[in-house]
């Protein structure tokens, strides 16, 4: 449609702010609204879970094994009799707080590397840029499983076995996701250091330290949001994963993944000790994919590859 | 009988912020052979009357609500898509505004050209491969044999609009539309097309509609010219009646706005513009569309919505200036 | 075109390089000795601990170890599984085919559902199907693979029994073999294959969307073709071009999601090997398959960057 020209309607109101309009645009997502407030009470509950629950996550009783849901235990036993519900609650902490850790982890190198390669006009870029790509080619999980594999040992030493593996994890699992993250960092770069107020800036003699900081991050906010949210949810799944496949945290530490990886084996007795960590893993990472597309929506950012 | 007769078309397109009146009740007819143009600034709506004829606005959100298209005494408005098909490239050829964006990237031009043929004609492959060519000999294509089977990146801009020329005129149509067919392209270049899109109509005896902003191109091509304004027809009139006597102020400033080389020193006056811009035709004030850029404006005119009338013969305009009803 | 496939060779080379580089750096930054584990581990032979640690040259400064270890790569010389007592090569190359069958039915089975229903729900936006579509695909990947795999087994094979759950070698051939080992393999494809489809739906639609509004297409439908061929043709074929590019990105996920259907269905596949060898401590064997997973990353680019300039020729004409 040649010159069909249409001004926005919403930037002449009065009252106008960003933080206002993008969170308008939100709230048009339906799915995405109902996906933060069920991503709230996921929280909510494995914050204050343990207060109201005051089950021990680790009683055995093997006269109560592989239960189905009771009054007693509403989301049954394990083999052992342990309190499943107890268990996911303390889980749960864990495979978000991993799932945070490693975004900001990735957040952070990106935004660093992206910026680098953005400001340099030289080989630097370059070979970022290549960097990048190479990282985008390394087959995830084998590099993930060969890593935790030859570091575990090492680190456990230094902070104890859970500790060791929590930074071991997050680590990596941040360490290998923050490439795209660096692509619109750069991209930003890129399209906005020409740009007048930019230039203007540099004009007035502001330092590129401050130029970066004060108007070129701030414009590169709404996509790296997005890319962040994305990259929570593939954190926790990655960690579930590892955990799955028994090369996670230890078998004392119940994450949903190490929950599943122990049910695996007795699915057709006592199949609630899988549905339940699956189906949290399941939730978290719809309803925090949900949120990133409606924050896309929202911040109407470029999509992430 | 008019090949085509436009009357009181209205395409209507809906967005968030409300309805958007692109084609707000517009009467165009254009005879057999005839070469007529119709002339406004951007977003008046000529493209899209034009792309309405052959339904090819998107619907949704685009909808013709209002009006009759008829082609050789047949209204194609109730027609479907799949019923149009028969019509489009057969009947009426379309030239887009863009060579560079209108072609097909990733086949060759010549398969390109050929499937029209295939579509609307009971040819085999090899008789639309020779037909193709011969159409792109036509249309001065250098080594047409060639290069009907190179792809649209290996050509300039002009050398792709001599393709779409080819390949609009391919089926003999009996009516050509094109929409801006000079604007993407280079000064030099656009004076080519011109003359080739006129020898063209004069060999084939088609119908051109001749869609353009640009008064000069308007001057050299068309018998009958429609000026458009904000989704109306504002002023209609032979080509020599229009310069020589134009009726309407927006008309006046179109005419006023061309740059003239014939002058001399002397007699020369500053190039007027039009002040202002093209309003947003979500809910349109009513009265007179141009009222608020027009410097003659009356009361009347943000009140009354001027209705085209006659002011000499085949000259009609709408305009409240020198209405005595 | 066969100058592009040769200098798309060329640039795959520095990125198995760079990877192979990337590998070694990680084996030499790990803390303490790799080899440090043979020591207690009684299947291991002194004599073979004794030539690989020759062959590695730990001692030597770290460059000249990784030519050393990427020349003895590249001459096929993979080194010596400690747990099965075999040659690392001869282990992969049995366990390569069993993997490739599963990654590519799933590949195949997500093409034939991505691509159907990605083109519809694009001519279509906003319709009904447009938006279940949307959501399955969303739900989609976002159901991680040993979930699914999960669920998969208890609705077919432990309520309904209708599929086994433990992939097995069968012996034999004929017609039964043919169909057990199609039976076996319908819930590992399925649960890869659904997981690529719901991404590539997404991938598949989009390229459409942004395909559909352009110029040429409405050039297309001005020549009254009908929708069908205007969408085949014209939009589908240039939309395939971006789809391309992507399903080679996801190509490091879906090599994730096998090692993870591997070890649910106990495929006896090169990812199932990964876990074993990682839970045995068998060094030459978890760098081997690592490597491999890496290097059907960069082939299955190249493979990309082959269709690619033979989707779009003005690619290969450059």
């Amino acid at each position: 449609m040649a010159g069909l020209t249409l001004a926005s309607p919403s930037a002449e109101r009065r009252g106008y702010s960003p933080l206002r309009e993008t969170w308008r645009r939100y709230r048009r997502h339906k799915p995405a609204v109902v996906s933060a407030v069920l991503l709230l009470l996921l929280i909510a509950a494995v914050v204050i879970g343990p207060f109201v629950w005051r089950v021990s996550i680790s009683d055995i009783d093997v006269l109560a094994g592989m239960q189905g849901p009771s009054l007693a235990h509403p989301f049954g036993t394990d083999d052992l009799g342990q309190d499943l519900l107890a268990r996911m609650i303390y889980g749960g902490r864990i495979s978000l707080a991993v799932g945070l850790a490693a975004m900001l982890v990735s957040v952070f190198v990106g935004t660093l590397i992206g910026a680098l390669a953005g400001m340099s006009r030289g080989a630097l870029g370059y070979v970022l840029m290549w960097l990048t790509d190479l990282f985008l080619s390394l087959p995830q999980l084998p590099l993930l499983l060969m890593l935790i594999y030859l570091f575990r040992d090492g680190l456990k030493a230094v902070f104890g076995p859970e500790g060791g593996i929590f930074i071991l994890i997050v680590l990596v699992i941040g360490g290998l996701r923050w490439m795209p993250v660096a692509r619109l960092v750069r991209a930003q770069f890129l399209s906005l250091r020409e740009k007048e107020f930019v230039e203007a800036a540099r004009a007035l003699g502001a330092s590129p330290v401050r130029q970066v900081v004060r108007h070129i991050l701030p414009n590169a906010l709404g996509p790296v949001i997005i890319a962040g949210t994305i990259d929570v949810a593939a954190a926790i799944i990655a960690e579930s994963t590892l955990s799955f496949l028994g090369l996670g945290f230890p078998p004392d530490t119940p994450t949903w993944g190490r929950i599943l990886y122990d049910a695996k084996d007795f699915l057709d007795i006592g199949p609630h000790w899988a549905l339940f960590p699956g189906g949290a893993i399941f939730i978290a990472v719809v309803a925090i994919n949900f949120i990133g597309d409606g924050l896309r929506d929202a911040l109407d950012a470029r999509k992430v590859i | 009988m008019a090949l085509l007769d436009i009357k009181g078309l209205k395409t209507h397109f809906t967005t968030d912020a409300g309805v958007l009146q692109a084609v707000d009740g517009v009467d165009i007819s254009i005879n057999r052979g005839e070469t007529l143009c119709v002339v406004g600034e951007s977003g008046c709506g000529k493209t899209v009357t034009a792309m309405s004829i052959l339904k090819l606005i998107a619907m949704p959100p685009g909808k013709i609500v209002e009006g009759e298209i008829i082609f050789e005494g047949r209204d194609l408005v109730p027609l479907s898509s799949h019923q149009l098909d028969d019509i489009r490239a057969k009947e009426i050829g379309f030239i887009f505004q863009e060579p560079m964006t209108s072609l097909n990237p990733v086949l060759t031009i010549g398969e390109q050209i050929a499937e029209s043929l295939r579509r609307h004609e009971a040819v085999t492959k090899k008789q639309a491969l020779e037909r193709t060519i011969d159409m792109l000999k036509l249309v001065q294509i250098p080594n047409a044999a060639g290069r009907v089977h190179h792809y649209p990146h290996q050509f300039s801009g002009g050398m792709r609009q001599r393709v779409m020329i080819a390949m609009a005129l391919a089926c003999r149509p009996k009516l050509v539309i094109a929409d801006e067919p000079t604007t993407a392209l280079d000064v030099t270049i656009q004076a080519q097309i011109l003359d080739l899109l006129q020898d063209m109509k004069e060999r084939f005896g088609m119908a051109v509609m001749l869609i353009t902003h640009a008064m000069g191109v308007v001057a050299e091509t068309a018998q009958r010219v429609v000026v458009m304004y904000a989704g109306k027809v504002v002023e209609e009139a032979p080509v020599d009646e229009l310069f020589g006597n134009p009726g309407h102020p927006y008309t006046k400033g179109l005419i006023r706005s061309i740059p003239r080389i014939d002058l001399d020193a002397e007699h020369k006056t500053r190039l007027e513009a039009i002040g202002g811009s093209v309003p947003i035709l979500i809910n349109p004030p009513p009265g007179c569309r141009f009222a608020p850029r027009c410097k003659y404006a009356m009361s009347i005119c943000t009140e009354k919505e001027p209705r085209l009338r006659e002011i000499a013969p085949g000259h009609r305009m709408a305009c409240h200036l020198g209405d005595a009803s | 075109m066969s100058q592009y496939i040769l200098r798309r060779l060329m640039i795959a080379i520095p990125s198995l390089l760079g990877i192979s580089l990337v590998l070694f750096v990680v084996l030499a930054l790990a803390p303490g000795d790799p080899f440090s584990e043979l020591a207690t581990n009684p299947n291991v032979p002194p004599e073979v601990q004794a030539a690989l640690r020759a062959k590695f040259g730990l001692d030597d400064p770290i460059y000249l170890r990784y030519l050393h270890w990427l020349a003895a790569m590249a001459q096929g010389d993979w080194g010596f599984s400690f747990v099965s007592r075999v040659d690392v090569d001869t282990l992969i190359l049995q366990r390569l085919p069993t993997t490739l069958y599963v990654v590519g039915s799933s590949q195949l089975l997500a093409l034939l559902i991505a691509i159907p229903v990605g083109v519809y729900a694009a001519t279509r936006p906003y319709s009904i199907f447009d938006q279940l579509a949307n959501t399955f695909a969303f739900i989609g990947f976002s159901l991680p693979t040993f979930f699914t795999g999960i669920l998969f087994i208890l609705v077919f094979s432990v309520k309904l029994d209708w599929l086994p759950f433990v992939y097995t070698e069968v012996p034999g051939s004929g017609i039964k073999w043919a169909i057990e080992m199609i039976r076996q393999a319908i819930m590992p494809v399925m649960v890869l294959g659904l997981f690529q489809a719901a991404s590539m739906t997404r991938f598949v639609r989009s390229a459409m969307l942004d395909v559909i509004r352009l110029d040429y297409v409405t050039t297309a439908r001005a020549k009254g073709l009908g929708q069908a061929k205007v969408i085949v043709k014209h939009v589908m074929r240039n939309a395939m071009i971006p789809v391309v590019t992507l399903i080679a990105l996801q190509m490091p996920a879906v090599f994730g999601g096998a090692i993870v259907t591997e070890q649910i269905f106990r495929i006896p596949g090169i990812g199932s090997l990964l876990i074993s060898s990682i839970l045995a401590n068998d060094t030459p064997v978890v760098m081997a398959v690592t490597f491999v997973f890496a290097c059907l990353v960069v082939l299955f680019n190249l493979i990309a960057d082959v269709l690619y300039g033979w989707l779009d020729p003005r690619i290969s004409f450059r």
